[in-house]
């Protein structure tokens, strides 16, 4: 390098610029990770294929892949907003990558951006496969897309919330050890292969956990036909605000 | 800029930060001038990361005042950002970026960076490929944050710890570029605990002890002030040292620490060599393996702090 390679010309890159190549970062990150491939799309897929081919859980009227479907779209925006993103962002908190950006022209919202767009990013080719699958196996989806749409994203904003939430709070291995376990507990327990119903009493308070509004509210629509599912939106609503309210409030970036 | 004096990149006055009953800073003043290279000196846990981090907006301080190129680090944050380098003392990077993607990254963030292949090259980065991060050496690793830090083209950089665990080749690498970045005008801040680091680099050199800064001016400067040095030289065992002492200023020492083995003590300057000799001279003695000892920084550090610097 001659000299004056180094005489002083800091300026930050425009907005625009630094959000799409964080984005584009981040989900190459997110994609090149073994570990997250598998919660968020191995997994999601293989419960597809097995459940709706094996007639393990009585899924009640009409094709078990209707009924599966919507749950496992649930469960794969559950995976990514949730669970890959609080393990990802706890890994960076505890390796300086927030800390060290955040000493770099990327305003912290911007990064917050990046990191929801990388979200969104990663769920439409987890929606694009899983659709896919679905389809392949016999899926006849109803309802309306726009409907379909805004559960996504209530959802996509509900789990960012608490997956901020745990990751800018709990250490990281405390973050991993808690987002995988509360991965599988809402698997089992929220609706998406296992019917609610079949939990008796206990169902009417495993249907205000956000999956179960998600995977519920996304079944009355693409297996029921039904309009917009009000009351699913808003148990989603209310878990976004109080989630993306905490993370807002408690997250520590080291 | 609000009433700085031209020409100071970095003023901290009276820095006191704490952590719980901890005092990690306890009324740090430092100067920074522009365009120098400024070595923060001090054993572990004296205060260098703290006052560093507290300058790069990391900390707030508990007492006392910061400017960094005449702004507030934590209030005037955003504007300060593009025009800093920082690099901290580990971590920084995702676990499963590639060097070269991390660092193209980083350059994409600012608005006229430097050319990454050119600095990759410099910074013998190519031989990473398309190892992991995490998979990098340690030595890598540091090479890559130091190149994070300056890709922007920034006018004050801040480098932690920039060649802690270096092999030598490596660490020559970086004080070569620290020297490019000084001779292209930008300002360097660094913390070290190697003394001949500071003496290398620096213009300016601090000397931190237990959260204070013991004494800061130029390695010359600190090694001259107060100090004395040291003239040795071997002969005939036995001297009079009584009839020596006579003939050298007052407050001069003299012993004979092995038979045969002498050592004089004070303001060692062409005068007392030339007193000293043709004492010899009178006295039949051929003053054999004359050598004359300056203090270097390490003796004042253990004058001002009573410690060795290396633990």
């Amino acid at each position: 390098m001659s000299a004056g390679t180094h005489s002083p010309a800091p300026g930050a890159a425009p907005v625009g610029r630094m959000i799409a190549a964080q984005t584009a970062l981040e989900t190459r990150m997110l994609l090149r990770n073994g570990e997250q491939l598998l919660l968020t799309v191995i997994i999601p897929s293989l419960l597809l294929v097995l459940f709706s081919t094996v007639d393990v859980v009585d899924t009640g009227e009409g094709k078990a892949v209707d009924f599966l479907a919507p749950g496992v779209l649930a469960l794969a925006v559950m995976s990514t907003a949730f669970t890959g993103q609080a393990i990802a962002t706890g890994f960076e908190r505890r390796y300086g990558v927030l800390k060290r950006l955040g000493a770099s022209p990327l305003p912290r919202w911007a990064l917050m951006t990046a990191k929801t767009l990388s979200v969104l990013v990663t769920e439409v080719l987890q929606i694009a496969l899983l659709t896919g699958i679905a389809l392949a196996l016999g899926w006849s989806p109803q309802g309306g897309p726009l409907a379909v749409l805004l559960l996504l994203v209530l959802g996509t904003a509900a789990f960012s919330g608490l997956g901020l939430l745990m990751a800018g709070t709990l250490r990281a291995e405390a973050t991993l050890a808690a987002a995988n376990l509360v991965f599988l507990l809402l698997l089992v327990g929220g609706g998406v292969i296992v019917p609610l119903e079949k939990f008796g009493a206990a169902g009417d308070v495993l249907a205000l956990l956000p999956v179960s509004a998600l995977s519920d509210g996304l079944r009355d629509v693409l297996q029921g036909g039904a309009g917009m599912p009000w009351a699913d939106a808003l148990i989603l609503a209310v878990w976004a605000v109080l989630g993306l309210g905490a993370a807002a409030r408690f997250f520590r970036w080291e | 800029m609000e009433n700085e004096p031209v020409g100071t990149a970095v003023r901290v006055r009276g820095l006191v930060k704490r952590y719980g009953t901890k005092t990690a800073v306890d009324g740090l003043d430092l100067d920074v001038r522009t365009g120098t290279v400024t070595a923060v000196l001090g054993p572990n846990g004296a205060g260098k990361t703290t006052t560093i981090e507290t300058c790069e907006g990391y900390r707030r301080q508990d007492a006392g005042t910061v400017r960094v190129l005449g702004l507030d680090p934590v209030a005037d944050a955003a504007a300060l950002r593009p025009r800093v380098g920082v690099m901290l003392q580990s971590g920084g990077v995702y676990s499963g970026a590639r060097a070269d993607e991390m660092l193209r990254h980083m350059a994409k963030l600012h608005a006229h960076p430097l050319d990454v292949d050119a600095l990759i090259e410099r910074l013998g980065l190519g031989s990473c490929g398309r190892t992991a991060y995490r998979r990098l050496s340690g030595g890598q690793q540091q090479r890559l944050s130091l190149a994070m830090a300056v890709v922007g083209r920034p006018e004050l950089v801040f480098l932690d710890e920039p060649t802690a665990g270096l092999d030598p080749q490596a660490r020559r690498a970086t004080w070569d570029l620290v020297r490019e970045l000084r001779a292209d005008g930008v300002t360097v801040v660094l913390t070290t605990h190697f003394m001949q680091e500071a003496e290398e680099l620096a213009d300016d050199v601090a000397i931190v002890d237990a959260g204070r800064v013991a004494a800061q001016g130029s390695p010359e400067q600190l090694c001259r002030g107060g100090a004395e040095n040291t003239l040795r030289f071997a002969g005939r065992p036995g001297l009079d040292l009584g009839s020596l002492l006579k003939a050298l200023p007052d407050g001069t020492e003299a012993a004979e620490p092995l038979p045969g083995s002498y050592r004089i003590t004070g303001t060692v300057d062409p005068q007392l060599l030339a007193t000293v000799t043709s004492w010899c001279a009178q006295h039949g003695v051929m003053p054999d393996r004359i050598s004359v000892e300056r203090h270097t920084l390490e003796d004042v550090f253990l004058e001002l702090t009573g410690k060795e610097l290396r633990s």
